[in-house]
């Protein structure tokens, strides 16, 4: 038995209902990270932003991309700010204000600029240049022929960047040995 | 024939709203880690815009995800190194929070 167009009883199709589950759950749970006090629960429902932003990727038809932010994101970044997270946390930490004391003009400007981008999405036409429809799956080939193309030398430049990322991490992060720059004068060499 | 998940706009608003959040969280949270969360929810917002205006418009078809490739290299080398130095100052002043780094305040 096929399933039908669209969702019994509501009556949106398939793709409408898996987008507006995807978006609902990543804007509840980006909330989430941000107003809430608990800041390793805050770790978790980051990936659980991430996670479900990689499946709308895969309604984009970038399948490509949607890796990348599982490997990258949640498998890399994520499981680093929870280590840094456990590094850093202090028994009092829980018990203290969240927010700065500038929490109100903050979220006033967090809402002018949503008003910006309503403003600039609702006066654009975009129905001229913009192409309607379900999209299609985008294979690989296209994307390697900008990223070793146009991109070639933005893509060079990264790779050098991550490589001094790396090593200036290790540095900052490591435990100064006596003698270095922020070590302590009487410190001995651990 | 979808309704939302067929058209550009549905895409950018949502990238706007997560941009929004992560600004605000950027701005009002105290712990500098909770600040880094909210950049990579900004930088999220910029991938997903990026990536639906190279689906939608047929011009920049294969761009907007190799852009957001980049975005995701760069991203993880940004969270690296702030996330390190948040440790070295950890280590100095016991405090993740930034209203309490007040060493250089007159």
């Amino acid at each position: 038995m096929p399933l039908p167009d669209t969702l019994p009883l509501i009556g949106i199709t398939w793709a409408d209902a898996l987008f507006m589950m995807l978006g609902g759950v990543t804007i509840a749970a980006s909330l989430f990270v941000v107003l809430g006090r608990d800041i390793i629960r805050n770790g978790l429902m980051l990936i659980l932003a991430l996670g479900a932003l990689a499946g709308i990727y895969v309604m984009l038809g970038a399948a490509i991309l949607a890796g990348a932010q599982v490997l990258v994101y949640i498998g890399a970044i994520s499981v680093l700010i929870l280590f840094a997270i456990m590094l850093t946390q202090s028994k009092a930490a829980p018990a203290k204000l969240t927010f700065q004391s500038q929490a109100l003009p903050a979220a006033l400007i967090a809402s002018l600029l949503a008003i910006i981008f309503a403003i600039t999405l609702g006066t654009n036409d975009w129905k001229a240049t913009v192409f309607a429809g379900t999209p299609a799956p985008q294979g690989t080939t296209s994307t390697a022929a900008e990223l070793f193309g146009p991109y070639l030398l933005a893509f060079e430049v990264v790779s050098v960047l991550i490589l001094a990322a790396v090593i200036g991490g290790i540095y900052l992060a490591a435990i100064p040995r006596a003698g270095q720059i922020g070590a302590e004068d009487d410190e001995e060499v651990r | 024939m979808s309704q939302i998940a067929g058209h550009l706009e549905p895409y950018l608003v949502l990238a706007g709203i997560l941009f929004s959040i992560g600004a605000f969280g950027f701005l009002a949270r105290r712990n500098a880690i909770s600040m880094l969360m909210s950049i990579e929810l900004m930088l999220n917002a910029v991938n997903l815009s990026a990536v639906a205006l190279g689906v939608f418009i047929p011009a920049l078809v294969g761009q907007g995800i190799a852009f957001a490739l980049l975005i995701i290299a760069v991203a993880a080398a940004e969270a690296t190194v702030g996330l390190a130095i948040v440790i070295a100052i950890y280590r100095n002043r016991k405090t993740p929070l930034v209203d309490e780094y007040d060493t250089m305040r007159q």
